[in-house]
């Protein structure tokens, strides 16, 4: 009798193969995990499979391609690394593209990262009502669209641009300057342009993290010996906040590899001497006037991995502020 | 969130700020407002100066004479165009107004298990939404338009309405927020014997409303911004931003009405900020990125 029972318990523990019933596979196990989960999985089934087939697949998709001639027309053919070769060895347009995206990336990532920060912090010492009014003024330009054409009409060549008008007037100079004609100017507009506009998503999660920092630990500073606001925000606003910084430089990073609408609607397209090719108009180029698909391939592979490889980069390096 | 404004209220006496300080970043803001804001004062100035002043020598930041004449020029002028110009707008209100809120449901829907359900699959799903983050669009718009033409999509709307959708952004920020709502008001309703798609629709909805508005606004502004991505050909569905980008590239004799039309097209995302602003900073503040 105690026999029979001790069997019977052996056959219910998990794992064990029982007599009559199928025993459990990789796959059954997989299919019990759905079903146990299946609410979760319809949820989120909408959205996954347009991500899946419009973000993921992409990604896959342009990496393949990248390794093939293919021009819309005919079938893609395999030409393995000759893309690549092409565009580091051969496409001296590239070479400058890549220098510029970098520039950008490297002068207003940084910056307009820090003036996210350090904008939001100064706001967050304003009473409410002045708070938001200094929110609005910041945050407006990224939202109003593409009214940066507005500075078309400030660096206008001839003297009824405002820049040339006013130094003309101030009499700086006598001449008006063709200031996104001069390859010298075209990359320090396109970065004024891009900071202007650059204050947006990230700078609002700042404003939002600020407030969110437990207001005792000021006081709790204050007691311990901290002394002036500059310690204050070293020793305990940056640390906790961290999670927002590391949010926010996604946001910027991303946005400062991207730049291309407005080197296009300022510079021209082509700019002069291609003074202002970044990686996406080189790609635009390639992907949407020569139609050599595998080469513009090629150009947006580069650009992922230098926008997710510099994120991760940065990302690891944000996890050790103040550790 | 109540909390979050109470402490502020709370926190009358500020410590560890002195007087020179205090004018120092005061004279920084003011100088880094005035460089935000001027563009945009001069272009609201712009789109009510006549003619001869906005060609003048030396120029001026402030209308002198102001008038509506380059606004009954864009009406003349909108006329006249070959497609009537109320197609364009609908076009955009119809692309933008179906995309916010298609996204918000299915942005919201897929934020609910990832944020409160444990699953087999979550963290590389919610992973790769993070990686998706971090690059811009433009790396997928030639796959992407291969894959419309594929289905067919082309110079129709949905080409640029269904990607909308599974806008990451918007996952991100909806997860993030639903996190915070608290688990024993989902096991309650769990007891009492909701569905989990009840839970989703009668619980949990109700307690993100400022995401929702969040999401809204980022997408208004993307799809507002429109001019089709590439997909539209067609003139009678191209959109708002596409026609009066034309307008606007139509040079010097256009330099009034271009400002008029800027003018119009930029205070709808800003008017809508200005009423939805402290919604968002909710929302932003469960943005952070955890370890």
């Amino acid at each position: 009798m105690s026999e029979a029972i001790a069997r019977r318990r052996k056959r219910k523990e998990p794992g064990v193969p029982q007599p009559g019933s199928r025993p459990d596979t990789w796959w059954s196990l997989k299919r019990k995990a759905f079903v146990v989960n299946k609410h979760a999985y319809v949820l989120m089934a909408p959205y996954m499979i347009l991500f899946a087939l419009f973000t993921v697949l992409p990604v896959v998709m342009s990496l393949l391609i990248s390794f093939t001639y293919f021009n819309m027309l005919e079938l893609p053919t395999f030409i393995g690394w000759q893309n690549y070769s092409r565009l580091f060895l051969e496409d001296d347009v590239f070479l400058i593209a890549v220098k510029n995206t970098l520039l950008f990336a490297a002068i207003t990532g940084p910056l307009s990262y820090v003036a996210c920060f350090v904008f939001a912090w100064i706001i967050n010492d304003m009473r409410p009502k002045v708070r938001a009014f200094m929110t609005l003024v910041f945050y407006a330009p990224s939202i109003s669209g593409n009214i940066f054409f507005i500075w078309q009409m400030i660096f206008s060549g001839d003297r009824y641009g405002i820049a040339n008008g006013f130094l003309i007037r101030w009499g700086i100079m006598l001449e008006p300057i063709q200031w996104l004609k001069t390859e010298i100017y075209i990359l320090g507009i396109i970065i004024l342009v891009q900071l202007w506009l650059s204050l947006g998503t990230g700078f609002l999660a700042f404003i939002a993290g600020l407030q969110t920092v437990d207001k005792t630990l000021y006081e709790a500073g204050a007691v311990d010996g901290i002394r002036n606001r500059w310690q204050e925000l070293w020793y305990i606003t940056l640390p906790s906040m961290r999670p927002q910084l590391m949010f926010g430089a996604v946001i910027q990073l991303t946005t400062s590899f991207a730049v291309a609408e407005v080197s296009i609607q300022l510079a021209g397209f082509p700019s002069v001497n291609y003074a202002a090719e970044t990686i996406v108009t080189h790609l635009m180029d390639f992907g949407t006037i020569r139609f050599e698909m595998g080469f513009a391939s090629a150009i947006a592979t580069v650009l992922f991995a230098l926008m997710v490889g510099t994120n991760l980069i940065v990302q690891r390096l944000l996890r050790r502020v103040g550790q | 969130m109540s909390a979050l404004n109470l402490s502020f209220r709370m926190r009358k006496k500020k410590v560890n700020r002195s007087l020179g300080g205090n004018i120092l970043m005061f004279l920084f803001l003011a100088v880094t407002g005035a460089f935000m804001a001027l563009p945009l004062v001069y272009a609201i100035n712009a789109a009510f100066k006549p003619l001869d002043e906005i060609f003048l020598f030396p120029p001026t930041l402030f209308v002198r004479n102001p008038t509506l004449d380059n606004f009954v020029d864009l009406t003349a002028l909108l006329g006249n165009s070959w497609v009537p110009f109320s197609r364009y707008i609908f076009n955009t209100v119809f692309i933008t107004g179906m995309g916010v809120v298609g996204h918000v449901l299915f942005a919201s829907a897929a934020a609910y298990p990832l944020a409160k359900m444990n699953f087999p699959g979550k963290n590389i799903l919610f992973t790769t939404v993070v990686l998706a983050l971090m690059f811009a669009p433009q790396v997928t718009a030639i796959p992407n338009y291969m894959i419309m033409s594929w289905i067919g999509l082309i110079d129709t709307y949905w080409a640029v309405i269904i990607p909308a959708f599974a806008f990451p952004l918007g996952l991100y920020l909806m997860k993030q927020f639903m996190e915070q709502i608290p688990d024993a008001l989902i096991e309650a309703a769990k007891i009492d014997g909701a569905s989990e798609y009840r839970i989703f629709w009668q619980v949990v909805m109700p307690n993100v409303k400022p995401a929702w508005l969040t999401l809204m606004i980022l997408l208004f502004q993307i799809l507002w911004g429109t001019e089709g991505n590439g997909f539209i050909y067609s003139e009678e569905l191209k959109t708002l931003h596409f026609a009066t980008n034309q307008i606007i590239q139509g040079g010097i004799a256009r330099a009034g009405v271009g400002a008029a039309v800027a003018l119009i097209l930029m205070s709808v995302p800003i008017t809508l900020f200005v009423f939805s602003q402290s919604r968002i900073i909710e929302t932003m503040a469960t943005s952070g990125m955890k370890d």
